[in-house]
């Protein structure tokens, strides 16, 4: 392997092309890295921070920072875990996360990096929000109890799908999604279920609807094999 | 199997009880079929709907399903916690509000009105006051918000896998672990 | 508000045409539209958005994230107390209590009248002064009882504010201590002379001669900054001055734009020459509005001088002119590149980076982010020299510091002193008898005990943006830690996990423990998440947010302790007052329908 575009995660040298970012050459070498927010062709955005790692000493997201030859990254160790265990246990409590009740559970990315790094419990005092479940769309509701802000939809409706249906709104933690329409109502929108945006959401915000619980258990995403071994499916899926 | 040398000389004393959950997680214990005898070896149980012992006496591991929904939960919670040196929380509903939960983000005034006024075929027009009725809480709380738990079994419901996995590292003194099959959060 | 849809045009045209119908000066716009209408309605968000060809989204994401946009009717009189630790200690919440009790209104409530609203905000910058209020984005300094009850009689009276007491407004220097900055004397245009003369390679080596660094904070070189952004490519480059003084204590750099805007102008205008930039953008907070008319009246006069404008100073080619960009209540502008972000028109939310402003900034042109004192001590650098400047300091922290002193001392106000300064000096002459903490660079800055005193202001050992608050023996320094981080969970932009969900998670903790139900293991728990909040978080904000809280439990440990329940476990919330609703709507008071707290 040529040292000129090989860096070190975790004692593991790790090929890399140009403008690779460490996660991106990361999952490529089959080497999981933890993250949300990011998603395969769509732009890095860097604010869930479940990829925090450790590159030459300092914290950084994986998910922003660009593949450089010779660097040292410290990805799955135990201090790394913890941290990112109390940042899903932030966004468990953050929302309303009722697994049993949720149409993705088993196919949810939140709750496969809850497997994966053994939440057993969201731990925080739970901020129980009022939040709002959009169902005026006829193919698909908006249930923003589940969402984590990482705003893969509204990147997707807008560099993709260019309907720039999405957009974040509000500041700290009144930040959430909101719909671009008078009515703030999804079905006044142009969305479809072939967009881009209607495929990204790493947890149950957006689904479409009549087709919910059709997979059976156990033959679910996330059912038999931990995310950690699925870095194949999570670079090659697309909408 | 644990080896008789890991076996603790005396038999640990468990008490479990379900407060606002559905007792699936009881039917999971339940599910543990054969490895119940196995289980049996290692623990007694106290306070329990196997052997409807009304009150906790001391304890060594108690187990908890469901949340915290209303004064009475909050009373048994509390005598639990008092009598047990370990406390467990198992399910959904104990580890972070489950379904009961989903009626959180409404008035409980609003609630009880809908059900006792609005709805058909209600007649009597009173909401159920007597004293001996346990009061509702504002909202539904996993019993980590109430009072301290040691350990938590997430899960709707955990597998009776799951369950006896987790006490049998306990009571082996190994921290518990789930395998990734039984650790589900469905 | 009386008006309707149907004049919608009326207002908004006039403003759209002002700016071009260029969706960048959205902030502005919207400002301008507030300013006429006292809120932003939902029909002015439809016309604005159609007019500047943006999602309807866009327009109403800016205008929720900017704590001063109104996107529902607030009152007439929007009244806002500052907040900061300094306003408390000066007594701010029995005059906000008075103020409410005044109007019978609850905080944040808009009287039924549509008359007058009351809330707090964030530190207004006049600490040295207060308690302060800002009454439709204009502070009213040094405020009393009796000057409360004025204010009352004036909003009730509906009396506009132009014919207030302009005692009222009054806002005073309280220069207390020269260095050169303050004390050398520049006539106008004398320093940017100088730098034409050197040329921009000249004045650049005296930059880097100076060995100057950034007064904003992070004390990056300043000729390092600006040669990297002479040498980015692309054709067009900006300077920005950041006047988003935010930082609660900081107030230095309204008192430069105050009364040596000048400097900050000639600063400005030698950057744009040293970096081949045609524009600078001031970005200044809106707590400063006060002073916007002044310092545009002042750009006007160096054009007429042409200190600004084309061909400056008979330079052939020598372009440059300013803009003053007003913001709206959010401190994490202060950082470059969210600043950057609401300058173009959009929430300021930080960017990633790299890249740097100097090759991707403003409109991803190469641009230079410089804090006013920064800009202002560029001039002097000009009008001195590099070689004379590096002589004043110390080795590794050249030049003077402008200090913004408030708390417990008998002289607050601005302090210049050379870098290298011990605390304990400091605080012997603003007349700091009885410190027991200061608190330096701000909410984000370092908390020092009096075992500390003897350390020095300088980047080598506490650095600081310019704010040194006071706590005498007094105070309580588990307040002073609680006051900031409510400040931060209010100023979280949102956009990262670790700082939106960790900063309530903090502020829920400190709540908790001054209820009294606080346990040892709460006190861990703070540790835990400032651990991750300052690895973890995107940027400055986050990373510091937990600082007053991480030092204070290490210095002031008493503070927290002293209100510690005993017990291992509390739950958070009340119990008895969980079970009130049901009480109410069975009508029930027995016994059973109450909780104690006994496990």
């Amino acid at each position: 392997m040529n040292s000129e575009n090989t860096f070190i995660i975790d004692g593991t040298p790790i090929p890399f092309e140009s403008d690779q970012t460490v996660l991106q050459a990361a999952l490529k070498a089959d080497v999981f890295i933890p993250h949300l927010c990011y998603y395969p062709g769509l732009k890095p955005n860097g604010n869930c921070k479940l990829c925090t790692v450790i590159i030459n000493g300092r914290h950084m997201s994986a998910c922003t920072t660009l593949a450089r030859s010779g660097i040292e990254v410290e990805n799955n160790t135990p201090e790394l875990n913890n941290k990112r265990r109390l940042l899903l246990q932030m966004l468990f409590v953050e929302g309303n996360h009722f697994c049993p009740g949720c149409e993705k559970s088993g196919n949810c990315q939140l709750q496969a990096l809850a497997y994966e790094l053994e939440m057993m419990t969201p731990h925080f005092n739970h901020f129980f929000p009022n939040r709002k479940l959009d169902t005026s769309h006829p193919e698909a509701f908006l249930d923003m109890n589940r969402c984590i802000n990482c705003g893969l939809c509204v990147q997707a409706s807008c560099e993709v799908d260019k309907k720039n249906i999405f957009a974040i709104s509000g500041r700290g933690m009144a930040a959430r999604i909101v719909v671009n329409t008078p009515s703030g109502k999804l079905g006044d929108s142009n969305f479809a279920l072939s967009d881009k945006a209607a495929s990204v959401c790493p947890v149950g915000a957006i689904l479409p609807k009549r087709s919910s619980f059709s997979v059976p258990i156990g033959q679910r995403i996330y059912d038999n094999l931990p995310i950690s071994s699925q870095t194949e499916f999570l670079t090659t899926r697309k909408a | 199997m644990l080896s008789p040398r890991e076996t603790p000389k005396r038999k640990l004393r468990v008490a479990t009880t379900s407060l606002s959950g559905c007792f699936g997680c009881h039917m999971s214990f339940l599910d543990m079929d054969e490895k119940l005898l196995e289980l049996i070896e290692l623990v007694e149980f106290d306070r329990s709907p196997l052997t409807d012992i009304k009150h906790c006496g001391t304890c060594d591991i108690g187990i908890i399903e469901g949340s915290v929904c209303n004064s009475e939960n909050v009373h048994v919670l509390r005598e639990f916690r008092r009598s047990c040196r370990t406390l467990i929380s198992l399910g959904a509903c104990a580890v972070n509000g489950g379904l009961p939960a989903l009626r959180n983000e409404l008035d409980v005034r609003e609630v009880l009105r809908e059900v006792y006024f609005e709805q058909p075929g209600v007649v009597s027009n009173t909401i159920p006051n007597d004293v001996e009725l346990p009061l509702l809480l504002d909202k539904a709380r996993p019993i980590n918000e109430v009072v301290r738990v040691d350990y938590f079994i997430p899960g709707c419901p955990p597998s009776g896998d799951a369950i006896f996995k987790f006490l049998t590292d306990l009571i082996a003194g190994r921290t518990p672990r789930l395998d990734y099959q039984q650790m589900r959060f469905d | 508000m009386s008006l309707v849809h149907s004049s919608a045009g009326e207002v908004l045209e006039p403003i759209l045409e002002r700016y071009s119908r260029n969706p960048r000066h959205l902030m502005q716009i919207l400002r301008e539209t507030q300013e006429r209408l006292d809120f932003i309605p939902a029909w002015a968000v439809d016309h604005l958005a159609e007019a500047l060809a943006l999602a309807r989204t866009q327009v109403q994401a800016v205008i929720d994230f900017y704590a001063f946009f109104y996107g529902s009717p607030r009152g007439k009189y929007r009244v806002l107390f500052s907040d900061n630790v300094t306003d408390r200690m000066q007594g701010n919440t029995a005059l906000l209590s008075r103020m409410l009790s005044k109007f019978g209104l609850a905080q944040g409530q808009v009287s039924g009248d549509g008359l007058v609203s009351i809330d707090t905000t964030s530190c207004t910058g006049m600490c040295d002064q207060g308690p302060a209020l800002l009454v439709n984005s204009y502070p009213v300094t040094r405020l009393s009882s009796q000057r409360i009850d004025q204010i009352c009689e004036l909003i009730k009276g509906r009396t506009p504010l132009e014919e207030w007491p302009a005692e009222f407004f009054r806002v005073e220097d309280n220069i207390r201590y020269k260095g050169v900055l303050l004390s050398t004397e520049m006539v106008n245009g004398q320093a940017l002379k100088r730098a034409v003369e050197l040329g921009p390679q000249g004045m650049l080596a005296e930059m880097k001669v100076s060995n100057f660094r950034g007064r904003g904070g992070a004390g990056f070189t300043t000729g390092v900054k600006w040669e990297a952004c002479r040498n980015a490519s692309g054709e067009t480059r900006y300077v920005i001055c950041n006047a988003d003084e935010g930082e609660p204590g900081t107030f230095k750099d309204r008192v430069l734009l105050a009364s040596f805007s000048e400097r900050v102008f000639e600063g400005m205008t030698i950057a744009g020459y040293v970096i081949g930039a045609s524009k600078g953008l001031v970005y200044l907070r809106a707590e400063y509005r006060y002073m916007l008319e002044k310092l545009q009246a002042a750009l006007e006069a160096r054009r007429k001088a042409n200190l600004l404008g084309k061909d400056i100073l008979g330079q052939k080619g020598f372009d440059f002119d300013i803009e003053i960009h007003l913001g709206a209540g959010a401190y994490v502008c202060g950082e470059e590149t969210a600043l950057i972000e609401s300058l173009e028109g959009k929430p300021g939310r930080p960017r990633i980076r790299p890249p740097f402003p100097v090759t991707h900034g403003y409109l991803g042109k190469p641009t230079v982010v410089n804090n006013v004192e920064t800009l202002a001590k560029a001039s002097l650098i000009a009008q001195n020299g590099g070689a004379w400047y590096r002589g004043l300091g110390t080795k590794l922290s050249t030049g003077t510091k402008l200090l913004s002193i408030s708390g417990d001392c008998d002289r607050p106000g601005i302090y210049e002193y050379p870098f290298g300064v011990r605390i304990a000096q400091i605080l012997e002459d603003c007349g700091a008898r009885n410190a027991m903490a200061v608190q330096v660079g701000g909410a984000a800055g370092t908390c020092l005990a009096q075992h500390e005193f003897g350390r020095k202001i300088a980047f080598e050992d506490v650095s600081t943006s310019g704010a040194l608050m006071v706590f005498g023996n007094n105070r309580d320094m588990f307040e002073v830690a609680r006051n900031f981080m409510h400040f931060f969970k209010h100023e979280s932009c949102g956009f990262c996990t670790p700082c939106r969900v960790g900063t309530t998670l903090m502020c829920n903790i400190l709540d908790k423990i001054a209820n009294g139900k606080g346990t040892a293991y709460e006190m861990n728990e703070l540790s835990r998440l400032h651990q991750l909040l300052s690895t973890a978080s995107h940027c400055g904000l986050g990373q510091s947010a937990g600082r007053p809280v991480n030092d204070t439990l290490q210095k002031f440990r008493p503070s927290y302790d002293r209100r510690l329940s005993q017990k291992d476990f509390e739950p958070a919330f009340d119990l008895d007052a969980a079970l009130a609703p049901a009480r109410e709507i069975t009508e029930r008071d027995d016994a059973d329908a109450h909780l104690g707290t006994d496990l």
